[in-house]
C-alpha cells in the first residue's frame, strides 16, 4: 500500500490542484476543512467562480431575445457552453443537449414528456435496486398516470447488480430501462453495457443517470448508444442549478415539450402555438444563463487534466481509504463492488451515523450521513443509514488519515 | 423547581467544560443514564421522525403536572432529549406552553435544534408543548 500511495503522490500534484479551489483552505470548527462530501456536491475551481463574476460584470443580458450587443454576447456564451457539453460527452450535435435545473429535472422531463405520452397500462419501466429517489419517484408518478408498472433489477451483498435476474426482468413489456451509471450510495460502477444490451434486444429506450459518473471518468454517449443521459453540473465542479439532459436527436424531435412559456415556441396565437425545435422546445423561460456558462468553464477545467492520472489517483484514494477504514474494529463497508468510483459508504457497529457524522464535523470533516436519498438501498443492507466519504481528485491521503483519527475519537466518545 | 431554575442549573453544569469533547461526553452520559421510554412504546404512534435520527415521546398528566418520557436512536440527540425532559417534566401544562427555552442556546447546543440537522429535536419541542396544551384544555 505504501508504495502505491507514494507512487500516486509522485505522479499527481494534488497541491497544485488544491490551490485552484479557494474553499479548500477554509477552517471549520477551528480545523482545516476536510471535504469528503463530493458525492453530494463538489467544490468549484476559481475559473468557474470567476466565470460567474465575469458574466455578471461584463455580459449579463437575456439570451435568444435581443439584437443588442450584450444579448448577443450572452447568447453566444450560453451556446458555446452547450457545445462544450456536447463535446464533453461526445454527443453528435449540440441540439441533443438540453439544459435543465439538474439531474432530477432531466429525469422528470423524460418521464412527463416521453413517459406520459407513450406509456400504456401494463407497460414496464425497469430500474435497479440501487436507484436514487430521483430515478424512482418520477417513474412512480408516471406509472400512476398511465398504468405502467415498475420492475426492479436486484443487487447482491456486494452492491452489484444480479445480471441473471436482469435477463428475467427485461422482456417484451419493457419500454424503458432507467438506471444509474454509478451508485451514489455505494459507489458501484454498473455494467451498463450488459444491461443495455438486454434492453436493446426488446426495443426498450434507455436512460442512464450519470450524475455520479461524469465527475470521475469520461463518458461517451455515442459509444454507449443510450437514448438519454442525464447529469448535474454541481457534482462535476460546476455551479448548482444546472443539469443536462442528453437525448438522441430523433427522440427529442418526436417527444412533446415539457413546460410552456417563452423561448420554447415558434409562434403563439390564442388559438394555436407552434413549438420551437429541440433543444429549445424543452427550455421554457429564462434559464440559469450564468450557470450554463460556468458549467462550460468547469468542462474546460476538466479537459485540461490528464484523465488517466486522475483516474489512477482517485483509485489510489479509494483503495487507501477502504484499507485504512477496514483496519478499524467494527467498520463495515456497504458496497464492495469490484468496480467503484472513490465513494466509501460505511457503518460502525453500535454507532448511529448521525453521532459519528457530528463528531467528524466537530473536527472539520465533512461527510454525508443518512440514507443518501436511496432508502431502498439502506433497507436492503438493513442499516438506518451510512456514513459516506466520497472523494474528488483534490482530496489527499493525509486527509484520509485525519478522518481515520477522527473516527477513533468518535468511537472513544460514543463507546 | 421552576423551568427557569432548571435551565440555570444546566447552564451552570455545562460551564465546567473546557472543550467540546468533554461537553459531548457529558451529554452522551446524560442520555445513557436515563431510562427514558419503554421499548414497547417505541412505536409509530410515539415516533417523531427525523430524516436521520428519530425521537420517541410520550407524556402523562399526574396531579396537574406533565411528565414526559422519551428516547432517541442516536446518542447525541438522546442526550439533548434527556435535558429537555429534565427541564419540562414535573411542570404544570400552562408553564410548559408559555415557556421559551433558552438553555440549549446558552450551553452551545443550538445547532442540534436547527431544522437542517433533521434529527427530530425541533419537532420534539413542539410536540412537548402540544401535549401540554392538550392537557391544559
Amino acid at each position: 500500500m505504501e508504495t502505491i500511495v507514494e507512487k500516486a503522490k509522485q505522479i499527481f500534484d494534488v497541491h497544485a490542484i488544491r490551490a485552484d479551489f479557494p474553499i479548500l483552505s477554509t477552517m471549520v470548527n477551528g480545523k482545516p476543512l476536510v471535504y469528503f462530501d463530493n458525492g453530494a456536491t463538489s467544490q468549484k475551481p476559481k475559473s468557474v467562480i470567476d466565470s460567474i463574476i465575469n458574466y455578471y460584470s461584463n455580459t449579463n443580458s437575456n439570451i435568444h431575445r435581443g439584437v443588442h450587443h450584450l444579448s448577443q454576447l450572452a447568447t453566444d456564451a450560453y451556446e458555446v457552453a452547450r457545445t462544450k457539453v456536447s463535446h464533453f460527452i461526445h454527443a453528435k450535435s449540440s441540439s441533443e443537449i438540453v439544459f435543465t435545473k439538474g439531474t432530477t429535472e432531466a429525469i422528470n422531463l423524460v418521464a412527463q414528456t416521453w413517459g406520459r405520452n407513450y406509456l400504456k397500462s401494463g407497460d414496464e419501466i425497469v430500474l435497479t435496486a440501487m436507484e436514487h429517489h430521483a430515478n424512482i419517484v418520477p417513474w412512480q408518478m408516471v406509472c400512476e398516470q398511465t398504468g405502467a408498472v415498475l420492475k426492479v433489477i436486484p443487487m447482491d451483498e456486494n452492491g452489484e447488480l444480479i445480471l441473471e435476474e436482469a435477463e428475467k426482468i427485461i422482456g417484451l413489456r419493457t419500454r424503458m430501462l432507467a438506471m444509474m451509471h454509478v451508485s451514489n450510495a455505494l459507489g458501484t460502477i454498473n455494467p451498463v453495457e450488459k444491461v443495455m444490451e438486454m434492453a436493446k434486444k426488446v426495443g426498450a429506450l434507455i436512460l442512464l443517470d450519470g450524475a455520479q459518473a461524469v465527475p470521475h471518468f469520461k463518458v461517451d454517449v455515442q459509444a454507449l448508444d443510450c437514448d438519454f443521459y442525464v447529469f448535474s453540473s454541481h457534482k462535476m465542479f460546476g455551479p448548482s442549478g444546472v443539469g443536462i439532459l442528453y437525448g438522441k436527436e430523433k427522440i427529442l424531435a418526436e417527444i412533446p415539450p415539457y413546460q410552456g412559456g417563452g423561448d420554447m415556441i415558434k409562434t403563439v396565437t390564442f388559438e394555436k402555438t407552434t413549438y420551437n425545435e429541440a433543444p429549445f422546445k424543452f427550455e421554457a423561460g429564462t434559464p440559469n444563463i450564468e450557470g450554463g456558462i460556468a458549467l462550460g468553464a468547469a468542462i474546460d477545467y476538466l479537459n485540461a487534466m490528464n484523465h488517466a492520472e486522475v483516474l489512477n489517483y482517485e483509485n489510489s484514494l479509494l483503495h487507501y481509504g477502504t484499507d485504512t477504514l477496514l483496519n478499524i474494529d467494527g467498520v463495515r463497508i456497504i458496497g464492495q463492488a469490484a468496480q467503484k468510483v472513490p465513494v466509501i459508504s460505511f457503518s460502525i457497529d453500535g454507532l448511529h451515523p448521525y453521532d459519528v457524522g457530528f463528531i467528524l464535523d466537530k473536527q472539520g470533516i465533512a461527510v454525508r450521513t443518512g440514507h443518501h436519498c436511496a432508502q431502498p438501498v439502506m433497507d436492503f443492507f438493513k442499516v438506518p443509514g451510512t456514513i459516506r466519504a466520497s472523494f474528488a481528485f483534490y482530496n489527499t491521503f493525509e486527509e484520509i488519515d485525519i478522518m481515520i483519527a477522527a473516527i477513533h475519537l468518535a468511537k472513544k466518545m460514543l463507546k | 423547581m421552576s423551568i427557569l431554575a432548571k435551565e440555570a442549573e444546566i447552564v451552570e453544569e455545562f460551564e465546567m467544560f473546557e472543550d467540546w469533547t468533554e461537553k459531548y461526553e457529558y451529554l452522551i452520559d446524560l442520555g445513557r443514564a436515563l431510562p427514558l421510554i419503554k421499548e414497547e412504546l417505541k412505536t409509530d404512534e410515539y415516533l417523531i421522525k427525523g430524516c436521520q435520527s428519530q425521537v420517541w415521546l410520550d407524556a402523562e398528566l399526574k396531579n396537574g403536572k406533565v411528565f414526559y418520557k422519551a428516547d432517541s436512536d442516536a446518542q447525541i440527540p438522546k442526550g439533548i432529549v434527556s435535558l429537555l425532559v429534565r427541564v419540562m417534566s414535573d411542570e404544570p401544562p400552562e408553564e410548559i406552553v408559555k415557556t421559551e427555552l433558552t438553555f440549549i442556546d446558552q450551553i452551545g447546543l443550538k445547532e442540534h435544534l436547527s431544522p437542517t440537522r433533521s434529527n427530530g429535536l425541533v419537532s420534539m419541542v413542539k410536540q412537548m408543548k402540544l401535549y401540554a396544551l392538550a392537557f391544559q384544555s
